[in-house]
């Protein structure tokens, strides 16, 4: 899988930086966005959360990467990792190719990602994707997101996210369906546009086997957490 | 106290800083040496700031090298001309050869384009176009005869050193005499300092194409259009920006949170000083030399004679303020009547921040500085949707026609409609007027606009549904705001119109983009992907531009007059740069009467790199 990354990465190269005469009007460009970093406190643990995603490219074709996790203990306890190929085909849109890995917990899985990602109508940022795995599991996952701007610096943004799955993964603790939804509400003060420190909470619930498993595990198929954190982006 | 109130506050609070950025009162590192001289009085003339140093004669040695500058309070290096920010005031005179050995002592290529000046190609300094550009170290020796008088100026045409200060003005004394009569004779140059690297800032546009407008909507406005307007009111008039997801309040790409606005190369808090005596008539040249900012004009207590528009002399025009476009030049005479101190007030079109300077008759005497205006809300007119169809369209089958914005095709028998019973807020037009008729030379455009299909893909966000001619429309934060604002109808040719012929066609071009991803081109192609426009040599042709983007375009043909369309094809105004406002239509004729390549871009220069084209006159 890892190899089609560098396929993918080098087919980006290849089309070159625009030249008119001296003026590149499409240079090279890379952003890091670490949308959310973050300390969730609730019943248990106390784990360090992230959720931060990267671009490399041009205008209308870029290398992504995208990344969420959860660190407790000194242990990475929970990763993926997406790169992604991702290409405008609409004013807004673009749709993002390639591969996902969830590397922790174990045992890996590895995932074709084939997505859309961009600003629907009424300015919600919306990442769709549908993911075909290596043993011919699938999964879809829908987030969306909106910014309420209580006044230019102080933003209130609420978000969610959907998973669902083909079928069963005992060994992960996945059931098939409707797997979980997540939602989460944010207020970020923007110290510059760079550089936000947020409160805010953040809801999970587990359905059908997913919720069965993880009680199985002794653990609740509800819970919600509060939230310190940062945002910020280069 | 309610929660909107309560935002509005905090808000308040934190932009006040960044607003009223005036930069740093002294420690620029001009080298004035002395003001314009006055034609008449000469003697007299001692500013307290005089701005940048005078040039004349026939020769000229210029020199382009890095200098340290101070206008905020932080050090950063400039791209200067001899030393100083803005560059030396060149004074040359209508039928001399000027000569002018431009030497590069900057660490990249350079170049000097003289902006609005009718030259022989190869004299027009554009690297790549018209010749190879000033390597470091190098020289470039310009000569050409001077043929037209007037205010113009000089800049860069290299990488982004015109942000950084490569820029000044060029006076051109007329050999017979002018006219108008004035006693003092005085350049206002306006220009956008930024602490930042112009390769930073660039970047910033293109990752967070909103990252230096901090003027969008926010909860205190929704509470308050609600309690105005009603929620379902409020809802409607959303919901075409929300759909088209776009903001009424994009006004300008980079704003006073970076930007510091300079006259004469002096921050509002330093203020260019320019004196008078009491019934006095004093010329300003005004010159905008900006990088991005359109500046709105006014001299509180003071009525402005427009006399002449981009160098050229027109009708004279009496107003109390005018929009100057980037890289356009009004001159204006203004007859101060009593013993006070005016304030020169040029504030950015997105009202972040202003230029200042003071015309007093003591040096210790300071105007009051006016405020802001409000903050301008682009409307339907903007985005060139048609009036007579909004106004009764509030329900969201009809605004599903605007999600795909229709070919023009399906619009075009509109053309003609006239605008009454409109009534809509914000609309330019005050009296019930006929549309003219259009087609015959200095009237304007009579064929359909028609969106060619590479105007659509992800490259291109919008189109104009039903651009309209808006010469007589002050444009978005101008409308009527109480004031006589100078207008584009307004310009009319001071003499006949030099070249009377019908055109023999017409080139539509459209300027086109996608805001969001910071994307610019003309007709949905950028210049790196676009073949050169074709003229012959002599032709008469049309060239009409309409603006499918919600942001003005400075359009700048090179070379040649673009000799622009007012209604009155006996008294054509010629201007080099000409303001295609956004969602409109405008049209200008031009004399193919010079050889060679030339260039035609807009002149804001982020948008430059891609809105360009090549211009080719061959025979």
């Amino acid at each position: 899988m890892k190899k089609y990354i560098t396929v993918l990465a080098c087919s980006l190269f290849l089309s070159s930086p625009a030249w008119s005469g001296e003026m590149i009007d499409d240079p090279l460009l890379s952003m890091v966005i670490v949308d959310q970093l973050e300390v969730q406190v609730g019943d248990g643990d106390d784990p360090l959360v992230w959720e931060a995603e990267g671009w490399l490219g041009y205008d209308l074709n870029k290398l992504w990467l995208k990344t969420d996790g959860e660190y407790l203990d000194g242990r990475i306890e929970d990763v993926e990792v997406q790169a992604l190929y991702s290409r405008a085909i609409a004013p807004f849109w673009d749709v993002q190719i390639g591969w996902r890995g969830d590397l922790r917990p174990q045992p890996e899985r590895n995932w074709l990602a084939l997505g859309v990602k961009g600003l629907a109508p009424y300015f919600f940022d919306v990442d769709a994707a549908v993911f075909i795995g290596e043993s011919g599991q699938t999964a879809a996952r829908l987030q969306a997101e909106y910014e309420i701007m209580f006044t230019r610096k102080l933003i209130l943004v609420p978000d969610v996210e959907v998973n669902f799955h083909g079928r069963d993964d005992e060994e992960l603790g996945i059931g098939s369906g409707l797997s979980d939804i997540e939602a989460g509400l944010r207020l970020r003060y923007e110290i510059r546009r760079e550089f936000a420190p947020y409160v805010g909470i953040t809801w999970k619930h587990l359905y059908g086997d997913t919720a069965d498993f993880a009680e199985a595990e002794g653990e609740d198929r509800d819970d919600v957490r509060f939230v310190i954190g940062l945002r910020a982006w280069f | 106290m309610n929660i909107a109130q309560i935002f509005e506050q905090l808000d308040t609070l934190h932009m006040e800083r960044r607003r009223f950025v005036k930069g740093i009162a002294a420690g620029t590192a001009l080298l004035g040496l002395g003001g314009i001289s006055t034609r008449l009085h000469a003697a007299e003339e001692i500013p307290a700031n005089p701005g940048m140093p005078v040039l004349q004669g026939k020769k000229f040695t210029l020199s382009m090298a890095p200098q340290q500058v101070n206008f905020t309070g932080k050090v950063r290096t400039a791209t200067a001309v001899n030393g100083s920010v803005p560059g030396p005031i060149l004074r040359w005179r209508e039928g001399d050869r000027v000569s002018l050995k431009v030497t590069n002592h900057l660490a990249e290529s350079s170049s000097i384009h003289w902006h609005g000046i009718i030259l022989p190609n190869a004299m027009d300094g554009v690297p790549g176009i018209t010749f190879p550009g000033i390597e470091p170290g190098e020289s470039y020796h310009y000569a050409f005869d001077v043929r037209q008088s007037g205010t113009y100026w000089y800049h860069s045409h290299s990488g982004f050193q015109e942000q950084t200060g490569l820029y000044g003005p060029i006076i051109i004394d007329p050999l017979e005499p002018e006219p108008f009569s004035y006693d003092r004779d005085y350049v206002v140059m306006l220009s956008d300092w930024s602490d930042e690297n112009p390769n930073d800032l660039y970047a910033h546009l293109k990752k967070m194409a909103g990252y230096y407008n901090f003027a969008e909507r926010t909860s205190a406005d929704l509470i308050r259009d609600i309690k105005k307007k009603g929620l379902s009111r409020t809802v409607n008039d959303r919901s075409m920006w929300n759909i088209m997801r776009m903001s009424d309040r994009d006004i300008s790409d980079v704003t006073g949170y970076t930007y510091t606005y300079l006259m004469n190369g002096q921050t509002p808090a330093a203020g260019w000083t320019g004196l008078f005596k009491k019934g006095e008539k004093v010329r300003l040249r005004i010159i905008n030399g900006s990088a991005m900012s359109f500046f709105d004009v006014r001299i509180p207590g003071l009525k402005m004679r427009v006399v002449a528009a981009d160098g050229q002399n027109i009708e004279p025009v009496t107003v109390d303020e005018f929009r100057i476009g980037v890289a356009e030049t009004y001159d204006v005479i203004v007859e101060p009547e009593s013993e006070r101190a005016y304030a020169v007030f040029a504030q950015a079109i997105d009202r972040t921040g202003y230029a200042l300077g003071t015309l007093t008759p003591d040096v210790s005497l300071r105007a009051e500085v006016p405020d802001f205006d409000p903050y301008p809300i682009l409307t339907m007119t903007d985005m060139g949707m048609d009036m007579n169809n909004m106004a009764g369209m509030h329900d969201m089958k009809s605004m599903k026609g605007m999600k795909g914005m229709p070919e023009m095709d399906t619009m075009s028998g509109m053309k003609g409609m006239n605008h009454s019973g409109s009534t809509m807020a914000g609309m330019p037009m005050k009296t019930e007027q006929p549309m003219p008729m259009r087609g015959a030379a200095g009237t304007g455009s009579d064929t359909p606009v028609v969106h060619a299909k590479t105007e659509f893909g992800p490259h291109v966000d919008m189109r104009a549904m039903s651009p309209k001619y808006r010469l007589d429309d002050p444009g978005v934060g101008l409308r009527d705001n109480g004031r006589r604002v100078l207008t584009y109808a307004d310009l009319r040719n001071l003499y006949p119109t030099p070249d009377s012929r019908e055109p023999g066609r017409e080139i539509q071009l459209h300027l086109t983009g996608n805001m969001a991803r910071y994307m610019w081109s003309i007709n949905g192609i950028k210049y790196a992907d676009a073949k050169p426009i074709e003229l012959t040599y002599g032709e008469r042709v049309r060239i009409t531009f309409v603006n499918d983007t919600m942001m003005n375009h400075p359009m700048h043909l090179h070379g040649m007059w673009s000799d622009l369309e007012t209604g009155d094809g006996r008294r054509i105004p010629r201007k080099h740069t000409v303001v295609v406002q956004p969602g409109s239509k405008i049209s200008y004729l031009v004399t193919a009467d010079a050889m060679g390549g030339w260039a035609y871009h807009c002149h804001l220069l982020y948008h430059m790199l891609a809105m360009f084209r090549k211009v080719v006159v061959s025979k």
